[in-house]
């Protein structure tokens, strides 16, 4: 099954890769740029999975990260450009602001870790939300980074084989991360945290991991995104992308990587099929999200027994 | 001095909105145990109500009397606790025995749906519309205070709601079987209180402050928009967890007391921009130390 070992993800991800690197040759720019979309929701979506899904935490602040890190790796590499590096050195530069962007979203990610020792469930929820809801109101006032009117000029360094490798890490380390003897820790602390404990199991340690590992990938994506849109706007990562990037888990199916996979591509693929209704397509998204909800509540892709799920 | 007692004034009635609103969330969350997304919506929709019944009002009753403004208040209410039923009954119904997080993203879906449609051209429109003049503003000056007479009204209007919804759960037959559904459904059941009918009524009483919340709000700020919701509705939500989730005193305290940091801190130079952020720093700092809110009381988990 596709569920387990690790290897096996790598080796789909890397022929995914070869073939979207072979096909990107004849995409035009529009399908282009939303398969970079699709490969930046994969990563966003995979990595909260592993906060909520795996874990079993509730994170309703992804996007928070992900503004970090975008933020983080787009004036890096303003600040390089401006510098004048070499064009060769510029892939050197750009994978460094990344991997800059995504260490900050994970100092954050421990930042807001910290209050799941003593939260649960909705508590913990409406903390991570406040939380992403202030790293917003903080770009929104910081004049270093444009503040409200939005960072302009960031370089377009997000190409399609730099998007989908990331997408490629990212399934690859939270599928192998999880079925590793170490990660197993991440499902005993979902299924029964006090059982967890018990068994020498230490909670926090794998909530903190969960957090830290799930935000530094959230930065990644935002550095991607930063540098594929070229334009950094606080209003962005309003809480609705965070909503946007749960809703992707929920339908994927809590905790199932492939699952999850396919509803990013799905629900990045959505709004753009529905252009065509014009004015209807946000009207037709939610009525579909409530549909799919009513009716396979379990995940679009979960065809075995269900697996406990927690709030 | 003056100027600590102006801003805690002003605060005051941001926050009384706030609690109308927070004791939706916190009701439904005692029934249901789960976040109606869709509350902040059901709000905005009360502020459109009121909107568009303001002028055929105006013509039975004069333009700026108390009774106009009662009427217009009352229909609203009752208009979106009818709304608030409904999107019981057709989204939550279905899902009574589903996870919560089903029920959550369902109503997360609901609440999009309701922005959107309503943003449409053919429904409000996205465009900010200016609330009509209900009750005529009048500025006074009580020593160097100053007080609008709409704030006066909100922080009265509020403080007879919850004095009615005190009533209504503390001493009616159908507020004790609410108390009794939110302590256990199924033990409820069993004494004969027919739960859908509860939950029902839960959502009618909820969404109905909300109206009220929405026609208050769209009096003191006078724009409004099919996104007024969401902000607002958010800052509700924090409001009912800081008060303890859950707890109906703790919801209108939270939104007491959200109301009045959030407007002390604008007040202060260098933090006003900060403003949006202070109301989540605030609920952080507080759940930090009171995991359960301000007057939730700690569930003990039992192995």
């Amino acid at each position: 099954m596709l569920q387990s070992g690790a290897k096996r993800w790598l080796l789909v991800a890397l022929l995914v890769i070869a073939v979207a690197q072979a096909a990107s040759g004849w995409l035009n720019r529009y399908y282009l740029g939303v398969s970079i979309d699709i490969a930046i929701n994969i990563v966003l979506a995979v990595s909260l999975n592993l906060i909520n899904g795996h874990t079993g935490q509730f994170s309703l602040g992804h996007c928070g990260f992900m503004a970090v890190g975008g933020y983080v790796s787009a004036m890096l590499t303003i600040a390089a450009s401006r510098a004048g590096f070499p064009p060769a050195l510029i892939p050197g530069i750009f994978a460094l602001s990344l991997v800059a962007g995504g260490i900050l979203a994970a100092l954050a990610g421990v930042a807001v870790g910290i209050p799941s020792f003593r939260l649960r469930g909705d508590y913990l929820a409406i903390v991570t939300l406040g939380f992403g809801e202030i790293i917003r109101v903080f770009f929104q006032t910081f004049e270093p980074a444009g503040a409200a009117s939005g960072l302009k000029g960031i370089p377009n360094h997000t190409t399609f084989l730099w998007a989908w490798s990331f997408a490629a890490i990212t399934v690859y380390v939270v599928a192998s991360l999880v079925n590793s003897t170490y990660g197993r820790g991440f499902l005993a602390v979902h299924d029964d945290e006090i059982a967890a404990g018990a068994m020498g199991v230490n909670p926090i340690r794998y909530k903190l991991t969960a957090f830290s590992i799930g935000a530094f990938f959230a930065g990644i994506a935002g550095g991607l995104y930063a540098h594929h849109k070229v334009f950094l706007s606080p209003t962005g990562f309003d809480f609705m992308r965070s909503i946007e990037i749960v809703v992707m888990v929920i339908l994927g199916g809590m905790g199932r990587t492939f699952g999850v996979v396919l509803a990013a591509i799905l629900l990045t693929i959505l709004p753009e099929v529905l252009r065509g209704f014009a004015d209807y397509r946000m009207i037709l998204y939610s009525l579909l999200i409530i549909v799919l909800m009513i009716s396979r509540p379990q995940g679009l892709f979960t065809f075995v027994g269900p697996r406990k799920a927690k709030a | 001095m003056s100027e600590f007692l102006q801003q805690l004034l002003n605060g005051l009635s941001l926050g009384a909105i706030y609690a109308l609103i927070a004791l939706g969330y916190t009701m439904v969350y005692g029934v249901l145990r789960f976040i109606n997304f869709a509350h902040g919506d059901v709000f905005m929709l009360g502020a459109f109500a009121g909107y568009f019944l303001a002028p055929s009002v105006a013509r039975v009753f004069p333009p700026g009397s108390i009774a106009g403004a009662l009427v217009v208040l009352i229909t609203v209410m009752a208009i979106c606790a009818g709304i608030g039923a409904s999107i019981e009954y057709l989204a939550y119904r279905p899902l009574r025995r589903r996870p919560r997080l089903t029920v959550l993203i369902t109503a997360i879906g609901v609440s999009l749906f309701i922005e959107f449609t309503c943003q449409h051209r053919l429904v409000f429109g996205a465009s900010p519309r200016t609330f009509p003049e209900l009750l005529a503003n009048k500025t006074l000056h009580l020593g160097g205070l100053t007080v609008n007479t709409n704030q006066l009204v909100v922080i009265t209007l509020t403080a007879l709601l919850l004095g009615g919804l005190s009533f209504v759960v503390q001493r009616t037959k159908v507020g004790t079987a609410m108390r009794a559904v939110a302590f256990n459904e199924q033990a409820a059941a069993l004494m004969g209180v027919n739960i859908n009918r509860i939950i029902s009524f839960t959502f009618a009483l909820g969404s109905a402050l909300a109206g009220a919340g929405g026609i208050l709000f769209a009096m003191t700020y006078t724009k409004i928009e099919p996104l007024m919701g969401v902000q607002t509705g958010l800052k509700a939500f924090v409001a009912a967890v800081l008060g303890g989730i859950g707890n109906l005193p703790g919801a209108a305290l939270g939104g007491l007391v959200l109301g009045v940091v959030e407007t002390l801190a604008g007040g202060v130079q260098g933090l006003s921009n900060y403003r949006d952020g202070i109301a989540f720093a605030a609920l952080i700092l507080i759940l930090l130390f009171r995991p359960a809110g301000l007057l939730g009381r700690a569930q003990i988990e039992k192995v």
